[in-house]
């Protein structure tokens, strides 16, 4: 129940050719991290793995279903499977915490639970559970534009953690979060992909973060995947050539090598 | 890989439009025979002097005074049903409109057709709607009610419910799309996406309009008056024919503060939402 390309290829509305012939392929359960410069296709991959994006070439199959080949109710519930937290977290500012989090089983509830939640939250313990979880506990009912950057973006983390997807995908998910913050969250993305069992892909600026947490690395350039190995294979001359265009391998560099043994305690309920 | 673009592309065009506008807009004055400058001529001076003299005292007798509050109640009334009228109509035609919550905008791709066909011919219910003055729709419809408010708010509703539905629209689709587009590709409805994701952005201007319109509509209904359909207009085409200024200087500063209510009414709104 992971997901699989086979020769995806895509071109945006602007002429950028932003994939080119991808073929990748992940088991239900891997955990991956994409890494490479800004402007390789990380976005673009993942809009396409979260079915918001339809390549224009190739085959794509995702939670065993071929999502552009079925009905468009079909695609409706395979896309409340998949959650997708995105860089810029697309959150009205004036939305209160607890109604943004909430937001994120809009695609399993009826229409009438999502009315009544408007009118009054039904489910603010789930909110609440998931915000504490990111240090967010006490903020359930103010509004998203009291929150700093770092904060409304684990509040987006929390919409998608109360989703519950089956395939859960991260793009540059701590862009906005200091080192430290960044080193528990990526932790805890992965912490909730094991507990569940589910597939996570997650971008990530800084490549020590991607190696210290994901077991599979990704390297994407121009559209293309540069390498595809276990994040013990990995090796500075790749990293050298993935980012050759900025000139240096981008780095968070807080958790020194005895951290990356034993992570900092995690709030975990 | 793009071709490098040296100079502004857009800036060839931007220029060329502001010049088609300037050219246009010349004839069109000369067309309007706009002649600013009678106004100031003696002549007309003292005629406008001698009209609005007539305005003065005004009637502030007690039995005007009743006379006048009710019809102002009435022209609120007017002036409120038919913007509820038109909500029914306004609200689905504009969501219809609507391209923000387009589900084949980002995917299946097939069918994108038939909510285009939608949206056009949506489009152009509204554009007819609105393009028959209210005026119009309320010589017809007292010809069919009689004489009274039930043909204002008939056509109040028809125009408005064009006016608002065709705004609703726009201003959901300058709404910043992308918090409603996020719930749509997580597999959320139309009408969710709209809830959790449009409305707590695009409210406070969708209301602000309302209560513009209202505001509009306090003012139409008052014309519409004039040919019988109730309210302060009918009062005011009895003090108009019998000649009595001070009746219509008293009705006008009722306009004055039902207008002053609105904005009122609309500037706490904006900020309860805000």
């Amino acid at each position: 129940m992971g997901f699989s390309l086979e020769g995806v290829g895509l071109t945006h509305a602007n002429g950028f050719r932003a994939l080119h012939d991808v073929d990748l392929r992940v088991a239900a359960g891997e955990r991956v991290a994409l890494v490479g410069a800004s402007g390789a296709g990380k976005t673009t991959l993942l809009r396409v793995l979260a079915a918001a994006l339809r390549p224009d070439g190739g085959q794509v199959s995702l939670l065993g279903m071929e999502p552009w080949t079925g009905s468009p109710a079909a695609l409706r519930r395979l896309r409340a499977r998949i959650g997708l937290v995105h860089q810029a977290p697309p959150i009205p500012p004036r939305q209160r915490v607890v109604t943004a989090v909430l937001a994120g089983r809009l695609g399993q509830w009826p229409l009438w639970k999502s009315l009544a939640s408007l009118l009054y939250p039904l489910d603010p313990e789930g909110a609440r559970h998931e915000l504490a979880r990111l240090d967010l506990g006490e903020r359930l009912y103010e509004r998203c534009d009291r929150l700093s950057g770092g904060q409304l973006q684990r509040v987006a983390l929390a919409r998608v953690l109360y989703q519950q997807p089956d395939l859960l995908l991260a793009d540059e998910p701590v862009s906005a979060m200091d080192p430290a913050l960044s080193e528990l969250t990526v932790a805890l993305l992965n912490e909730e992909a094991i507990r569940r069992g589910v597939t996570l892909v997650a971008s990530l600026h800084a490549v020590d973060l991607a190696l210290r947490h994901f077991p599979r690395v990704i390297g994407v350039k121009d559209g293309m995947i540069l390498f595809d190995m276990p994040a013990s294979q990995v090796r500075e001359a790749q990293l050298r050539e993935l980012y050759a265009a900025e000139g240096g391998v981008p780095m968070a560099g807080v958790a020194a090598a005895a951290d990356v043994a034993a992570p900092p305690p995690l709030r975990c309920i | 890989m793009m071709a490098e673009v040296r100079r502004d592309p857009a800036a060839l065009s931007r220029l060329g439009w502001a010049l088609v506008a300037l050219v246009l807009l010349w004839p069109l004055l000369r067309l309007a025979d706009f002649q600013p400058g009678v106004l100031l001529d003696e002549g007309n001076l003292r005629a406008m002097g001698h009209f609005i003299g007539g305005f003065l005292p005004m009637e502030t007798s007690h039995d005007f005074l009743t006379l006048l509050g009710k019809a102002m109640v009435e022209t609120l009334a007017m002036a409120t049903a038919g913007i509820a009228l038109s909500l029914l109509l306004a609200v689905p035609l504009g969501l219809a409109m609507t391209r923000a919550l387009s589900i084949s905008r980002i995917g299946p791709g097939r069918q994108a057709w038939i909510g285009t066909l939608v949206r056009a011919l949506v489009r152009v219910l509204l554009a007819v709607l609105r393009g028959i003055p209210e005026l119009v729709w309320a010589l017809l419809f007292v010809r069919v009610f009689g004489l009274g408010a039930t043909a204002g708010v008939l056509a109040l509703g028809i125009t408005y419910g064009g006016m608002l539905g065709k705004v609703y629209g726009e201003i959901l689709e300058s709404t910043d799309g992308r918090a409603a587009r996020g719930l749509l590709e997580a597999g959320s409805g139309r009408i969710a996406a709209l809830l959790y994701g449009l409305l707590p952005q695009a409210g406070g201007e969708l209301v602000s309009y309302t209560v513009y319109r209202w505001e509009c509509a306090v003012r139409a209904s008052v014309v519409m008056g004039f040919v019988g359909a109730g309210g302060l207009g009918q009062l005011m085409d009895q003090s108009m024919k019998m000649l009595n200024g001070g009746e219509a200087a008293s009705i006008l500063v009722s306009f004055l503060i039902l207008v002053l209510a609105a904005d009122g009414l609309s500037e706490f709104l904006r900020r309860r939402l805000a």
